[in-house]
């Protein structure tokens, strides 16, 4: 009897909480969505009214949304090959060599990624800085005027990708390394045997045999830059003029600065949305590659 | 035949000399914003407005750090983010029983139950994060330090990870065990958790960093100031950046060091962790 029932005891607290926190919250989510929630709810439950689709068809009327789905989409075209590519090429010289040097030197590009993210805007928002930031005391040097780096709303959306792409391939970098183990030494050497050189030897070799790999960083990586937040978060607070707002930040200041609960639930839901199709097409066109 | 090999490991030698030479010069810039703001951190407020700026500070002074736990409140913002941390170290001791009945036990519901698991991998935080504030918000725990941690206090990849790792163990030891008269969670705390020492080490030191740095849930949970993390601090001086970058600096200082402290001294695991990620 106690057996039978030891598995459950091991297996209920973990799970109530995944069911409460990452479960649960999807249905309450969509049942929001219908919902014209907002703070007065909490005052009384009654001034919650069910309104159809209602959100849904303000939320596509609104040019605040679009233009958010628009800098996201900005976002994820400049920062997505950014990233992969940028990992991917300091992988593969870092796998160059075993000598301590070259190990020593990864640790300096894993740093960004475990550091704090409010910690790492302050420290770019003071570089960026117009008037003292090190960066325009940099483009003096060769006399370049004063650059506003987070003011001018071009340039600040390439700014805050910046900040996110320093950030963002140390960890790509460890994925890259660790699937680089894993491409097997005799085929190097036989293709070196054929007189190939090293750059023949890498794109004839190593890369395709990281095919998985760079399938994996790439998905994970248009995801997480379709929930981009943090960086224009505290850099600019999604300005100027909403040039840096992303759709998470659009969702997070509906959700809890105008308290419209029901508003932006509709708009989480869309932002699921789009990141499922997005998923789904990628592993979709990775099976039919797989076919060949 | 012989000279042109020696040649051309030569050629391979320099290749190498030279990438190792654009790698460090890469390597300096990913860790020169940290060298700044350790430099900035240290310097009196008006140096670290100067134009020119200077790399290295003239009159050192601590002057800011000594600000950070006496003007301002960062005492209390530490104590916090520590408590945080703690109760994400009890989730993990969940996560490791959860791991351990999907990797040993046959019982009815496990299979749904772990493809939830799966499952809440891929659900974004930006879909939850309304719910989540609603649900702790009727439990009475907004405002509160465990409903800091709650939301994610248990996460499916971790879970997932305890599994994989557990189910190498072998189930004879575990009968051995039960055959001894040791209870389940005796046999759980003595033989199970010691043998997963290797992945218990990656995700305690995850777990750290993670809670650590969390932001989104202090901001959204915690209104009152008395219940402020680290991080939440940190993001309501960004309003003094014009006024005064070296108390900034400080204050990112003492959040970014003991995560650099915990990097250098377990390096491996973290780096294993991350590692594993590539499993997903």
């Amino acid at each position: 009897m106690r057996n039978r029932l030891s598995p459950y005891l091991f297996v209920t607290p973990a799970m109530l909480l995944l069911v409460t926190f990452g479960v649960f919250p999807i249905f309450v989510a969509l049942a929001v969505s219908f919902t014209n929630m907002n703070i007065s709810a909490f005052a009384n439950i009654r001034n919650v009214k069910f309104v159809g689709v209602d959100n849904y068809v303000t939320l596509f009327g609104d040019a605040d949304f679009w233009q958010a789905l628009t800098n996201t989409g900005i976002f994820a075209a400049v920062g997505v090959p950014a990233v992969v590519v940028l990992s991917l090429a300091v992988a593969l010289l870092l796998n160059r060599s075993d000598h301590p040097f070259f190990r020593a030197l990864r640790s300096f590009y894993f740093i960004p990624a475990i550091t704090a993210i409010v910690a790492i805007s302050l420290i770019w928002g003071y570089l960026y800085n117009t008037q003292f930031g090190f960066l325009n005391y940099l483009l003096s040097l060769v006399g370049v005027e004063q650059v506003q780096w987070l003011s001018d709303p071009v340039l600040a959306k390439f700014s805050v990708a910046l900040v996110a792409v320093w950030r963002g391939t140390g960890l790509n970098i460890i994925i890259f390394l660790a699937a680089l183990q894993g491409v097997p030494k005799d085929y190097l050497e036989a293709a070196s045997l054929d007189g190939a050189g090293e750059w023949r030897k890498t794109f004839s070799i190593t890369v395709p045999l990281l095919r998985f790999a760079i399938f994996f960083v790439t998905v994970t990586t248009i995801i997480s830059w379709g929930q981009f937040f943090d960086e224009p978060f505290v850099l600019t607070d999604g300005g100027p003029l909403g040039a840096t707002t992303s759709v998470s930040i659009f969702l997070y200041k509906e959700g809890f600065r105008m308290n419209q609960f029901g508003y932006a639930s509709a708009g989480s839901i869309v932002l699921f949305a789009i990141i499922a199709v997005i998923t789904l097409v990628q592993l979709r066109a990775r099976k039919a590659d797989d076919d060949y | 035949m012989r000279r042109s090999d020696r040649s051309a490991a030569r050629k391979t030698r320099w290749l190498t000399v030279l990438i190792g030479g654009v790698l460090a010069a890469g390597a300096l810039i990913t860790a020169f914003p940290f060298i700044w703001m350790l430099s900035a951190s240290v310097k009196p407020q008006r140096e670290s407005t100067d134009f020119p700026p200077s790399v290295l500070p003239h009159e050192p002074t601590l002057e800011y750090y000594r600000m950070l736990f006496t003007e301002l409140d960062f005492g209390r913002y530490l104590v916090n983010t520590l408590a945080v941390v703690a109760i994400g170290m009890v989730g993990l001791v969940l996560m490791a029983m959860a791991g351990y009945a999907f990797a040993k036990f046959e019982f009815r519901g496990k299979r749904w139950m772990f493809f939830l698991v799966l499952a809440t991998m891929m659900v974004p935080i930006q879909v939850t994060m309304i719910p989540t504030y609603l649900i702790l918000n009727q439990m009475k725990l907004t405002n509160t330090l465990i409903g800091i941690a709650l939301p994610t206090l248990v996460g499916g990849f971790s879970i997932f990870l305890f599994r994989q790792f557990m189910s190498t163990i072998p189930t004879e030891m575990l009968e051995a065990a039960r055959l001894d008269g040791a209870g389940e969670w005796r046999t759980f705390w003595q033989i199970v958790l010691p043998m997963s020492k290797p992945i218990l080490a990656v995700q305690i030191v995850l777990t750290f960093i993670a809670g650590w740095n969390s932001f989104l849930w202090p901001l959204i949970i915690a209104s009152d100031q008395k219940l402020y993390t680290l991080s939440v601090g940190l993001s309501l001086l960004n309003q003094q950046l014009a006024v005064n970058p070296s108390l900034q600096m400080a204050a990112a200082s003492v959040m970014v060091i003991p995560i650099l402290i915990v990097f250098v001294v377990f390096q491996r695991f973290v780096i294993q962790g991350f590692a594993l990620s590539g499993l997903k």
